[in-house]
């Protein structure tokens, strides 16, 4: 699997200038599987899902995915479900867009994850990649390349985290096993 | 290339024939303002406004109006003159500042018609005059700048800037030719250029020839690429006849292929947008949201509104629940060790875990008082730029009102709060035509309390608020598209029905009886049968003549009094089959009147919305679910708006027959 950002390493969100980092996007991408055989329509698809927990002190409060596209408050949006994947060439197909200067004062970490919905492995993935953009300039921050990435349906991608009056984005990169967000929940907790 | 301005920012001009156009979407003054190199303006007569409309070099229009375009003939200005500030500035007795209209949208054209440079004056409050554009003479050749300097003072304060002594009294004969020039029969009513004011007396301004000989040569001012020609061999009469409205490039062909009623076929001038300035939160602008017309703008912008209140107090209500749990666990904590409980560290434990909620709960606050602070400026904004439709029953555009030619694409039912701010009032827009029925309810609910031991005043109040909204539906449609219909078997709302009876306004007087009854809801089924036969059938030109295909709202007061088995079957098939083919309807009544009934009705009160004549929270946003509180748009005490709308409404129809 590899990282442009080590695991574990933190980078602080704030620009040059000074500036903090106000919007940050969690884009995720793959191609789709490829058609077989008589019957294309049969072949199974790839459903690739990006999830973002938002926890204050270690409590779940909010998480936004496929069936809950924007966070009660607004300030975390997703751009909807990709249920096929793309052509693969490095665009995301799903997105999911935080507006940091909207969270509210109690979300204090905001985990972000992917999982494999139709339960292939990312090593029967391709081109499947995971990143995170700084919204406002369109720099990458951090970016993993999942497919063979081993036989994981799951990644703990990264956090942001309040310091300060700032945010700080900690790559995670930990494998993990599941459908939803739900069975990462116990492999979360540990990096919180 | 087209360069789009921002806030002082500068332009160099390739050409000195110029015309600025300007799109204000509601009626403004605008003059230009000639400078010397200090940018003073050496007395009036260096000013074009209304009452002296060209100037060598210069000429504005005559009257305030939404579009104008200044004809500038830079290489004819005199020689001393180094600027000009065009200047827009609202009628005296117009809105209260740039900020309560939409933008003002700025473009200098070449004499070609090219656009050289455009600017949309953003961010205004307040003001009531604005510089909007600086036309500057920099090493010999011109320049524009984007200015957008407002002034709360006026147009007084705005003249007494360029450091006219007299700026007051020439600020007041501006004021005053443009009000004296709207109430005269205008031809074109926009562009006034300078075809129609060859054939005006003579303007006073010297050395001004040119606007009195159009299409003269020299150095003319009458430059306007829409006006005919002269010397095409035309009647010179034909100067009087309105230039037509300037077609659309793709329809200049001998067939015409735009949409006779479609009114969007090119793309929407874009949105007044704000610019947000040195990071602070934008000024807000009425209508600041995407849409094809400014109707629709704002009703995006109402729904946005509503959306941020309903997700910034999500946030609040979120983070406070969440510093309550957690004092309650440190709390705990605290009371668990039993030797500590009552030495002065649990004291201190019990004061640091409070101590720790209320930090967090003011910044939850300080937080939602932010969002709330711009809500709140931008409701004010946006409320007096909402067409009447979507206005409140105190709103002036109900002064001002006229039939409309189009039905609007939305209704207010009323306005919608949360507690958190009750001043805050998101109107409650509904689109149109409306896809469920309506039902106001009579009944004693929980807001109305013991308030009314007589259980007639809340069934007059609830009557009062459907004449509203029915008054409210029969305004914001064209002549002849929608009728009402009243079902009041015992004639108990009379009282309450006046203003839509005395105005004449409804298709027939209000029915009364179980004969009544029966034969309204016969008539409504027959036409709502054969609506969907005719649609099922592909054949919806082919009703018989006796059926009216205007859009119907039936008010059904006391239900279920004068309703058999019959009746009340035939009213559930017009609440479920009716709206798809424009049957409306708007009960008025109590549930437990209906209790009889068991619950076979429970599916008929589901399927309508309800609606209370007092405020009450039952209403639900699509997004987070919080209750919010309903209050009706009800005429404000006193106020005669209402039989003011009927009767105009009645006049139109009996114009139109």
């Amino acid at each position: 699997m590899s990282v442009n950002l080590t695991k574990g390493q933190a980078i602080s969100l704030e620009k040059k200038d000074g500036a903090t980092l106000t919007a940050v996007r969690m884009g995720l991408g793959w191609q789709a599987a490829k058609r077989r055989g008589l019957f294309g329509s049969r072949t199974r698809e790839i459903d690739l899902d990006a999830s973002a927990v938002l926890f204050a002190e270690k409590t779940p409060v909010d998480v936004v995915f496929f069936r809950h596209l924007v966070s009660d408050d607004g300030s975390v949006r997703h751009t909807g479900d990709n249920l096929v994947g793309g052509i693969g060439q490095g665009g995301d197909d799903e997105a999911i867009l935080v507006d940091l200067q909207r969270v509210p004062v109690h979300i204090d970490q905001i985990v972000f994850t992917v999982n494999s919905f139709t339960g292939q492995t990312f090593q029967e993935v391709e081109n499947a990649f995971c990143r995170l953009v700084d919204e406002t300039n369109g720099q990458e921050l951090a970016r993993y390349t999942l497919a063979g990435g081993g036989e994981y349906t799951a990644q703990i991608m990264a956090k942001v985290h309040r310091a300060g009056s700032g945010w700080t984005m900690t790559a995670l990169g930990a494998p993990a096993n599941g459908r939803t967000f739900q069975d990462l929940m116990p492999a979360i907790l540990p990096h919180l | 290339m087209t360069a789009e301005l921002v806030r002082g920012q500068n332009h160099a001009l390739s050409q000195v024939r110029l015309t600025v156009r300007i799109a204000a979407g509601v009626p403004v003054v605008a003059g230009a303002a000639l400078g010397d190199e200090n940018g003073t303006v050496p007395g009036p007569q260096w000013v074009a406004h209304p009452g002296a409309p060209a100037l060598p070099g210069v000429e504005v229009s005559r009257r305030a109006a939404a579009d104008h375009r200044l004809a500038l003939d830079l290489a004819a200005l005199p020689e001393t003159a180094h600027r000009v500030d065009v200047f827009l500035a609202l009628p005296s007795a117009g809105p209260l500042g740039f900020g309560a209209v939409p933008a003002p949208h700025t473009t200098v054209e070449g004499a070609d018609g090219t656009e050289l440079a455009c600017y949309t004056l953003t961010g205004l409050d307040a003001e009531t005059a604005v510089i909007a554009l600086e036309l500057y003479r920099r090493q010999g050749a011109w320049k524009v700048r984007a200015m957008g300097q407002g002034y709360a003072g006026g147009l007084p304060a705005l003249l007494a800037d360029h450091g006219l002594r007299d700026a007051g009294d020439l600020a007041a004969a501006v004021q005053e030719a443009a009000a004296r020039s709207l109430g005269r029969p205008v031809q074109a009513p926009s562009e006034a250029s300078a075809s129609q004011d060859a054939a005006a007396p003579a303007s006073s301004a010297p050395g001004a020839p040119a606007s009195s000989v159009p299409g003269a040569a020299g150095p003319t001012l009458s430059y306007d690429p829409q006006r005919p020609s002269l010397h095409d061999g035309g009647n010179p009469y034909d100067v009087q006849v309105p230039a037509p409205a300037p077609q659309p490039q793709d329809a200049a062909g001998p067939v015409d292929y735009t949409h006779p009623r479609r009114r969007h076929s090119t793309p929407p001038p874009p949105p007044p947008s704000a610019a947000p300035a040195d990071g602070r939160p934008a000024q807000p602008v009425a209508g600041d949201a995407v849409g094809w017309s400014m109707e629709e703008r704002l009703y995006n912008q109402v729904w946005g509104m509503f959306e941020d209140l309903a997700r910034t107090t999500a946030a609040y209500r979120s983070a406070v629940d969440f510093a309550d749990t957690r004092l309650e666990k440190e709390l705990d904590q605290a009371l668990a060790d039993p030797r500590g409980r009552l030495g002065a560290s649990a004291d201190a434990a019990r004061e640091a875990a409070h101590a720790r909620r209320t930090q967090l709960v003011d910044q939850a606050r300080a937080a939602l008082d932010r969002d709330l602070a711009q809500l709140t400026a931008e409701s004010e904004v946006v409320e007096p730029a909402l067409p009447p439709a979507y206005a409140g029953w105190d709103s002036p555009v109900w002064h001002g009102y006229r039939v409309p030619e189009q039905a609007p694409m939305a209704l207010r039912l009323g306005d919608l709060h949360l507690p958190e701010d009750p001043s805050l009032r998101i109107p409650m827009l509904v689109r149109l035509p409306l896809e469920r029925g309506l039902w106001m309810d009579s009944g004693a609910s929980a807001a109305l309390g013991d308030s009314f031991p007589d259980s007639a005043e809340p069934r007059h109040l609830a009557m009062e608020a459907a004449v509203a909204v029915a008054a409210r539906l029969l305004a914001a449609h064209p002549v002849g598209e929608f009728s009402v219909h009243v079902v009041d078997p015992a004639g108990a709302g009379a009282r309450a029905l006046v203003p839509l009876t005395g105005a004449g306004v409804l298709a027939a007087p209000p029915a009364t009886g179980a004969a009544g009854v029966t034969e309204v809801l016969e008539r409504l089924t027959r036409r709502v049968d054969l609506a969907h036969m005719a649609v099922r059938g592909g054949a919806a030109a082919s009703l018989p003549d006796d059926v009216d295909t205007a859009q119907q709202l039936l008010i059904v007061n006391d239900f279920p009094h004068g309703f058999d088995d019959r009746a009340v079957t035939r009213l559930r098939y017009l609440a479920d089959e009716g709206p798809a083919v424009g049957v409306h309807l708007l009960m008025v009544a109590d549930r437990e009147d209906a209790e009889a009934f068991g619950p076979l009705l429970d599916p008929l009160w589901r399927s309508l919305m309800r609606l209370t004549p007092v405020s009450d929270d039952h209403l639900a946003d699509p997004w987070v679910g919080h209750a919010w509180t309903y209050e009706p748009s009800l005429v404000p005490v006193g106020s005669q708006i209402l039989q003011q709308v009927l009767a105009e409404v009645a006049r139109a129809r009996t114009k139109r027959e």
